[in-house]
């Protein structure tokens, strides 16, 4: 083997390696866009983000030990390609006592892997539930989120809201999964581990979001077609906005009688969209799609597949599987003019 | 090295092969009626080869398409088909043909017998295999095939209901799914039958269990295991066609059906299924790692146990592919602990090898650069499996492309290494000839690194957040460099294999002439002549130690000395 | 050389006899472990979706407890063994009466399982796509029925070899192999029963 070139090698690895991991510092603290596991801004997080630090010095330390001497070896006992030397290697056929010795000390370092995981498991699923928690309610859907709250009487979808909870002041939210159809996954890195949306199979998990400010994650479990873009937001609110936003999805849709939206509001009701989406004080309340009261109150639409500007809307109304094909809402072939006239309602459910 | 033969009195057959005047339909015909088993194995491996190609393909456009973020190579509908292909190629397709192809041809050579228990079971098997192959393949024309996506599976390989159930997936994918892997698995039980009856009954005088070679160990101990894991995924391929077809409800959570439980019974094929792929690696490992350290292999005894252990162990840790369910952390519990169980004698192999090398004289020819970089390989994949178990570390890396980047390390980086060295070290014996040793190079160095460079960086873009299964991902988290420079690392490997593959086609014909024994090494198949004849030993050879071919190059020094 | 060993010197050790389990045993008793997982896992999941029926009859409410039937596929076991034992001392009549005696009790035992699911289905109205239990019910004893039918497939094979007269007694190791198969399909009704008629209703 050549061995010039074999020295440049630890310096071009760790040049690239440090191209790589340039994304991967970003271990600040709070709210980013890069959803990493290893910047946790909640508990569940950040008591996962210690065990698994734990986990990775035990095997970080068991590859450095045998990795060095697997190396070690391969270079101590190469042939030195002297042809003359015929001679075989000693042969040695075995020992019972090294055996024994590789067996024991990796059982020592389960036992102790295992115990300490089992602790952070108890820990995390079998945490009483404080009596002031806040409920959600997630009901997963192909291919967006349902979330209600249910002692607040709030309907939304894809964006969800919840308070800060400082240390000192703790005020979790715990979210009770649902699925209307096939199994999805709730996964917010910087805030929890995943947890299962599974039909016929409630589940449970909590946060207590410490950074106020925006999350992001994704449905996490294959459920078809547009799996891709189930998108997660979660916004973590300081209790001003978290009592901002309820007060105003408390409310029913706003009303205005600007005739173009006045016309919007007939196409909504007249072309099927109310079989499928719900606006709170009018005559639509279907259940199969997003409930749209408020739906200029959030930033994205189909699931965080696209900003919420007018233009999207539109577009996203005249045929949605242009931004996501194979989404289960069908284009209802409207015209130019309804296209303008329903979006322009649309625009106005603040 | 190809002149390090040695005849053997009485075993090798040393009249020249006549000259065969045979047309292409007589040798077409003699291929496809054979009962041959190492024809048969010649026949599964070359299968296998095929589907390696063609599933990296499909890889190689999944990764073309996720090189950018918003990228349009591949649409949703195709990439989910393209997924669900690859991961069942692989595991059906490739690797079991491939383990069973091996062992096939191997096996019978290394006990000293003439073939395998039942020959004519032996081809059924292969047919079976190879038919389910076919019908799953030609689901790609089905459906809208020649005007549009086709109805390839798109439910992921596994195949989690209720996605697969009629109300959510209408079309035949599924059923072509299922129906394709009962067929090959009557392949594989029947192939694994053959093997453990042939190493029970068909061995040469002499040869106790204790003295078999450990590749021959672990293709029973993986036939034993295969027996009871491809059945429960028969047994849930049959209940899910009763759902879709009978009307039937096993998954059908609106009638009180649980989606969990097939869950269940997948992953308990699921994860002993890997371990079925694993342990014929291993069994390459122990075969030519002694070889070319020149010393025998470190702790038989321990090798073996250890191997029965992985496979008893390997059954009671399937829930940790469901952590996130929603079991109770005493379930969670118990299968981490299991599965770090499972651990232990898989970390007892890695020492034997390295003991083995230990003290040796390593030379670096091409199957030991590959089954160097195997340990390596599998000693890391082995670690962050460690990691995974830890469910809470698991409930944030599950189903993220830290996962796949963790079996991509067994299954690529420790069993294809494996199999690449084990096909470049029994080469030689099959056709007569040694596969190139300087384009043997180019292909290890150029996987070597076009693996790292795929699989090292994709574990990091599952820690910053990337789930699987998805066609495309937002370009503002960070992902887009990462999965830049994993697409790299795959076009970096499939230049790799395209060598190997002509390397393959080259040497069958311009290969430098091997001998019986290029390697000097020490098991019965290097008795026989290369390729073997069809009856493959003109006597049956009679053995008293694991080393036959030592004590007969070393009387001073003989094995049974020290057994 | 003739009997050429592969160590050239004279063996060191004592002849020993070299005796290895027959073939046919080996791979019957593979099938039948592969076999029990398929069985295993068909039985976890009707026991674990007993009173899950979300509709429809219950088993108390339609299930009869099959007692002839399994009095005659049981004692179908007792007459191969004698169909063994019988070829085993070389007497060919009593081994093709015997042999013939359990076909014909297999055969009562299917037909009884037609009869029942032709009640369950007509008169009853449980069919595999009523509920969580009827799809479980027939796909548990379906698949039990279809190993009995293999089995009557080998023995009628059996049979009519017999009645051509060349069975004899140096084809012990073979029968006694198929009939391994017949005491395993006994074997899992056992389990059957006493899930679905015992345990279940």
């Amino acid at each position: 083997m050549d061995r010039e070139w074999l020295r440049a090698v630890p310096r071009t690895g760790a040049a690239i390696l440090f191209f790589l991991l340039l994304p991967a510092l970003a271990f600040a603290d709070g709210p980013q866009s890069v959803p990493s596991i290893f910047a946790p801004a909640s508990t569940p997080a950040s008591d996962i983000y210690g065990v698994s630090l734990f986990a990775l010095a035990v095997t970080g330390g068991i590859f450095a030990v045998v990795g060095g001497l697997l190396a070690y070896a391969l270079v101590r006992f190469r042939d030195k390609g002297d042809a003359s030397d015929k001679r075989e290697p000693a042969q040695i056929y075995g020992s019972t006592q090294i055996e024994l010795a590789w067996t024991v000390i990796p059982i020592l370092i389960v036992v102790v892997l295992f115990l300490t995981t089992a602790r952070m498991i108890f820990a995390i699923q079998d945490a009483p539930k404080p009596p002031d928690a806040l409920d959600v309610t997630v009901v997963g859907h192909q291919f967006w989120w349902e979330f209600r709250y249910p002692k607040l009487g709030i309907v939304t979808a894809n964006e969800l809201h919840v308070p800060l909870s400082p240390k000192d002041h703790p005020e979790p939210t715990y979210l009770k999964l649902y699925s209307a159809d096939t199994d999805h996954s709730f996964w917010v890195p910087q805030l929890a581990g995943k947890t299962d949306l599974i039909p016929n199979h409630p589940n449970i998990t909590w946060i207590e979001p410490q950074e106020p400010g925006l999350y992001l994650g994704q449905c996490a479990q294959f459920c078809g077609v547009e799996h891709a873009k189930m998108l997660l937001r979660v916004y973590v609110d300081t209790p001003a906005q978290f009592a901002a936003w309820v007060k105003n999805q408390e409310q029913p849709a706003v009303e205005d009688n600007e005739p173009e939206v006045l016309a919007g509001r007939r196409v909504f009701e007249t072309e099927a969209c109310m079989n499928c989406h719900a606006i709170r004080g009018t005559a639509a309340t279907g259940r199969f799609g997003p409930d749209l009261t408020h739906l200029m109150s959030r930033s994205t639409i189909a699931s965080g597949a696209v900003p919420n500007t007018e233009a999207n809307l539109r577009e996203w109304i005249k045929d949605p599987d242009y931004f996501k094909p194979g989404s289960l809402m069908p284009a209802m072939q409207l015209t130019n003019q309804q296209l303008d006239e329903v979006t322009a309602y649309l625009e106005t459910l603040k | 090295m190809a002149d390090r033969t040695f005849p053997v009195e009485g075993t090798l057959d040393l009249t020249p092969a006549r000259p065969r005047e045979n047309t292409w339909l007589e040798t077409a015909h003699e291929w496809v009626t054979t009962v041959d088993h190492k024809k048969l194995g010649i026949m599964y491996v070359t299968y296998a080869i095929v589907f390696l190609l063609v599933g990296g393909a499909e890889a190689i456009a999944i990764r073309i398409q996720l090189m950018w973020p918003q990228n349009k190579f591949l649409s949703p509908e195709v990439f989910n088909q393209f997924f669900t292909m690859h991961g069942t190629t692989m595991v059906f397709l490739m690797g079991m043909p491939m383990i069973f192809g091996f062992a096939n041809y191997l096996v019978p050579l290394m006990i000293g017998a003439r073939d395998m228990a039942f020959p004519r079971l032996n081809a059924f098997s292969f047919w079976m295999t190879a038919f389910g192959g076919l019908l799953l393949y030609y689901s790609f024309l089905g459906g809208s095939g020649l005007y549009g996506v086709g109805s390839a599976p798109d439910v992921g390989w596994w195949a989690y209901a209720p996605l697969t159930a009629r109300a959510f997936s209408p079309g035949h994918a599924t059923d072509y799914w299922a129906l394709a892997l009962i067929v090959t698995g009557v392949g594989t039980i029947g192939t694994a039958i053959n093997i453990i009856a042939t190493v029970l009954s068909m061995r040469c005088k002499g040869m106790t269990l204790m003295r078999m070679p450990l590749f021959v160990w672990l293709s029973m101990v993986t036939s034993g295991l295969t027996l009871i894991t491809i059945t429960p995924l028969t047994a849930a391929q049959i209940m899910l066609l009763i759902d879709r077809y009978l009307g039937g409800h096993f998954f059908d959570t609106q009638a009180g059906g649980s989606a969990t439980i097939w869950m269940h019974f997948f992953w308990i094929f699921g994860h002993p299924e890997v371990y079925v792929l694993v342990l014929p690696a291993f069994g390459i490992a122990s075969e030519v790692i002694p070889v070319f350290s020149r010393k025998a292999i470190f702790g038989y005894p321990a090798m073996v146990a250890a191997s029965v252990g992985i496979a008893f162990i390997s059954t009671g840790v399937w829930a940790h592919h469901m952590f996130t369910i929603g079991m109770t952390s005493v379930s969670n519990a118990f299968f981490v602990l299991s599965t770090m169980l499972v651990g232990i004698p898989t970390g007892i192999k890695i020492f034997n090898w390295i003991a083995t090398m230990w003290g040796g004289k390593i030379r670096f020819a091409t199957p030991m650069l590959f089954l160097t970089a195997f340990v390596f390989q599998f000693l890391a994949a082995g670690l962050t499996g460690i990691m995974l178990a830890v469910a809470p570390f698991d409930w944030q890396l599950h189903n993220s492309y830290f996962v796949i980047a963790h079996f991509h390390y067994v299954l690529v980086g420790a069993i294809v290494f494996a199999i690449f060295g084990g096909l470049y070290y029994w080469f030689p014996k099959v056709t007569g000839r040694m596969l190139n040793e300087k384009w043997g190079k180019w292909n290890f160095w150029l996987f070597l690194i076009g693996f790292h460079v795929t699989f090292d960086t994709m574990h990091f873009v599952g820690i910053l957040g990337m789930p699987r299964s998805i066609y495309t991902y937002m370009p503002d988290r960070g992902w887009n460099n990462l999965n830049l420079v994993v697409s790299i690392g795959a076009f970096i490997q499939a230049i790799s294999v395209l060598i190997f593959a002509a390397n393959l086609v080259w040497s069958l014909f311009r290969g430098e002439i091997a001998g019986n024994d290029p390697w000097d090494a020490w098991t019965l198949e290097w008795a026989a002549a290369s390729p073997p004849p069809v009856y493959n030993f003109s006597t049956d050879p009679s053995v008293e130690s694991r080393r036959p071919l030592w004590d007969l190059k070393h009387p001073e020094d003989p094995d049974w000395k020290y057994e | 050389m003739s009997t050429t060993t592969l160590i050239p010197h004279a063996t060191h050790a004592p002849e020993q006899e070299w005796s290895l389990p027959s073939r046919g045993r080996v791979a019957m008793y593979c099938l039948i472990i592969g076999e029990s997982a398929i069985f295993t896992i068909f039985v976890v999941a009707y026991i674990y979706y007993i009173g899950r029926s979300l509709t429809g009859p219950t088993p108390r409410q339609v299930l009869d407890v099959p007692i002839f039937n399994s009095i005659c596929l049981l004692s179908s076991s007792l007459t191969i063994w004698l169909a063994e034992r019988s070829l085993e001392r070389n007497k060919i009549k009593h081994f093709g009466a015997w042999w013939a005696l359990t076909l014909t009790l297999g055969a009562i035992f299917l037909v009884g399982t037609g009869i029942e699911w032709h009640t369950l289905i007509y008169e009853k109205g449980l069919t595999i796509s009523t509920n969580l239990f009827g799809t479980t019910f027939y796909s548990l004893v379906g698949l039990h029925a279809t190993h009995v039918i293999f089995g009557l497939i080998g023995l009628s094979t059996v049979l009519i070899f017999t009645l051509m007269g060349k069975v004899r007694e140096e084809h012990s190791e073979r029968i006694q192999v198929l009939a391994l198969y017949w005491h395993f399909v006994d074997a899992v009704w056992v389990v059957v029963f006493t899930v679905v008629y015992i345990l279940g209703r």
